[in-house]
């Protein structure tokens, strides 16, 4: 690792966003969590998320990892630190503070 | 003794008493509330549950953790010899921790506590638990917000748990005018303990309640329990004190004259004696007078004290002619101090259980059991006292409980909670008149015997103690001076 001074701030204009969005079965909750989020995030992350949608009903022991324990549950993993928004995300002004985005966006 | 298909089937906690105040112990394929503030003594309880379970009837468990970590769990039940770990890595016992932190969590519109469910359905799959605890389950109200949602959740939770014949403890904590801080008990119908911790002069005591227990017949006491080193039991008061047989045996006091005042055989055995009485008129003279009367019958004594070390007893008693020493040598007289107030009032109790068990004496003194008395004033201070006495009459020992009363008349207010649960109570008395000063004593009751209902003058020789009559006399002070002298010179 060589001098890293000049990249460690400026290097990485495109955030990579990793989200993560836990759901028990195919209930109307969670299918509108995920449009919701779908939604949101081609509007506000283009081209720099990517969503992983985890079942617990298929995969029970993941919920641990996370601490899940109401579904829906999103978790923001990448940029850290870890968020977590639980609900079918439907206010779309709350989602997008829970993930800093608000505040987060340069303008 | 589920004789009938009707019977509530239940499944014993393997906690000492509660099996037996609760007739058996939880109702089986139900949820039990146990309620208590912080500090009571809920997740001991509802652990020892599930590690009763495994260990002694092999059925595998669930710890839903709500506030503690497993590491946590497990590093604080090592010290009641319990290895968590091992029970987790042999696959009979789960822990899962379920962290929330409210202010982690962002809250947008619906949702349920389906995560929680998998996860603990997951767990008793996968060991096929028998049992279950969720504690504190009340934190979820805490860590979110949206309490219809929690609300209809526990209810389904519940329901859950029933539906799959899990029996199960959910602990909540004490709330204002109500059992639990969030109502729990509306959800729990079938059984609900409460757990209460008092703690008066820096000295606790815990009680457990059965609040309600449906369709079975359930001691409805408050009762004390202890958190001994080898985990929580419950001793019952009532239910132990009607079955001590009564021994029709009499054993000497070590005085013949007080031996004479007590219908001329002494105490019966197994009785529970009560000696009170102002600072220095000889109460501890008098226990160990009785102590040593046992060791020269051959019988193991014990002497628990709480205020002077061993080697100032020796040295005390051998100023009225008791050589403790020599039975000290013989193995027949155990001395064994104990410091009440740095282990509470419950573990003072589990202490001095221990010790009698270990020594098994015929004969045991407390000296002085005031420690006790000023501490919890009334039924505190009654019930540990009863328990004691109780379990000293079921194993036919004899006990003698030496109690310093304040000067003046409280003597008999002081010892009015305490005498009711004891046989015999014998009472010295400082008495001055003309310049004099002297100490008397009387029997005010025991039971099962016709006593003298004298007022002795109590004198302490160098060959022991004595008692003189010059109170039915009426001897005048001049001629009690002199009798004093006389047994002083041992006549």
């Amino acid at each position: 690792m060589a001098p890293n001074t000049k990249q460690s701030v400026g290097q990485e204009p495109q955030q990579k966003w990793t989200l993560r969005l836990y759901v028990a079965g195919q209930t109307p909750k969670s299918v509108s969590a995920f449009t919701n989020l779908k939604r949101l995030c081609e509007t506000h992350l283009k081209g720099q998320y990517e969503i992983e949608v985890v079942d617990l009903l298929e995969n029970p022991r993941l919920a641990k990892g996370d601490q899940i324990v109401a579904v829906p549950s999103l978790v923001r993993r990448l940029p850290p630190p870890v968020k977590k928004i639980i609900g079918d995300l439907a206010d779309e002004e709350k989602v997008l503070v829970g993930l800093d985005l608000r505040s987060a966006r340069p303008a | 003794m589920d004789s009938g298909k009707n019977f509530l089937h239940k499944t014993p906690t393997g906690i000492k008493g509660l099996d037996e105040i609760t007739n058996g112990g939880l109702p089986t394929g139900r949820t039990t509330l146990v309620c208590g503030s912080a500090g009571s003594g809920k997740t001991i309880l509802a652990m020892e549950f599930l590690v009763h379970g495994v260990l002694d009837h092999g059925e595998p468990g669930v710890f839903m953790a709500f506030e503690e970590t497993g590491k946590d769990l497990a590093e604080n039940f090592a010290s009641f010899g319990y290895d968590l770990e091992q029970l987790q890595r042999d696959g009979k016992l789960v822990i899962d921790y379920v962290s929330i932190e409210r202010s982690e969590i962002e809250e947008t519109g619906e949702y349920d506590l389906e995560g929680l469910f998998i996860r603990l359905g997951d767990a008793v799959d996968t060991i096929k638990a028998k049992r279950v605890v969720l504690d504190t389950i009340e934190v979820l109200f805490a860590g979110l917000r949206n309490d219809s949602i929690i609300r209809a959740e526990l209810r389904r939770l519940f329901r859950w748990l029933k539906n799959r014949g899990l029996t199960a403890i959910v602990t909540g904590e004490r709330g204002e005018g109500l059992l639990s801080r969030y109502g729990l008990e509306e959800y729990v119908a079938d059984c609900v303990i409460l757990l209460d911790h008092r703690v008066n002069e820096q000295l606790s005591t815990r009680r457990l309640r059965i609040v309600k227990y449906r369709g079975t017949l359930h001691g409805a006491d408050e009762y004390p329990f202890l958190m001994a080193e080898n985990g929580i039991s419950v001793l019952p008061l009532t239910s132990v004190g009607l079955t001590h047989e009564a021994p029709t045996e009499r054993i000497s006091s070590g005085s013949a004259e007080l031996d004479e005042m007590l219908g001329g055989k002494g105490f019966f055995r197994g009785s529970s004696i009560l000696v009170s009485g102002t600072a220095g008129t000889g109460k501890s003279s008098l226990a160990m007078t009785y102590l040593t009367a046992a060791c020269e019958r051959g019988e193991q004594s014990l002497y628990l004290g709480f205020e002077e070390s061993k080697d100032q007893i020796i040295r005390n008693m051998a100023s009225i002619g008791l050589d403790l020493r020599q039975w000290v040598d013989k193995g027949l007289l155990h001395l064994q101090t104990v410091r009440p107030s740095s282990l509470g009032l419950e573990g003072h109790l589990a202490s001095i259980l221990q010790i009698v068990k270990q020594v098994k004496p015929k004969v045991v003194v407390f000296d002085p059991i005031t420690t006790f008395v000023s501490v919890a004033e009334g039924s505190g201070m009654r019930s540990m006292l009863t328990r004691l006495v109780d379990f000293l009459k079921m194993q036919q020992i004899s006990a003698m409980f030496t109690h310093l009363s304040t000067l003046g008349d409280q003597l008999e207010t002081t010892s009015q909670g305490v005498s009711s649960i004891m046989d015999v109570w014998l009472l010295l008395r400082d008495v001055e008149d003309e310049g004099r000063r002297s100490s008397a004593l009387y029997v005010l009751k025991s039971r099962g015997m016709a006593h003298s209902r004298e007022m002795r003058d109590f004198i302490l020789t160098d060959r022991g103690i004595r008692l003189g009559d010059n109170y039915i006399k009426g001897l005048n002070s001049t001629n009690r001076a002199e009798q004093e002298r006389s047994f002083r010179q041992g006549r």
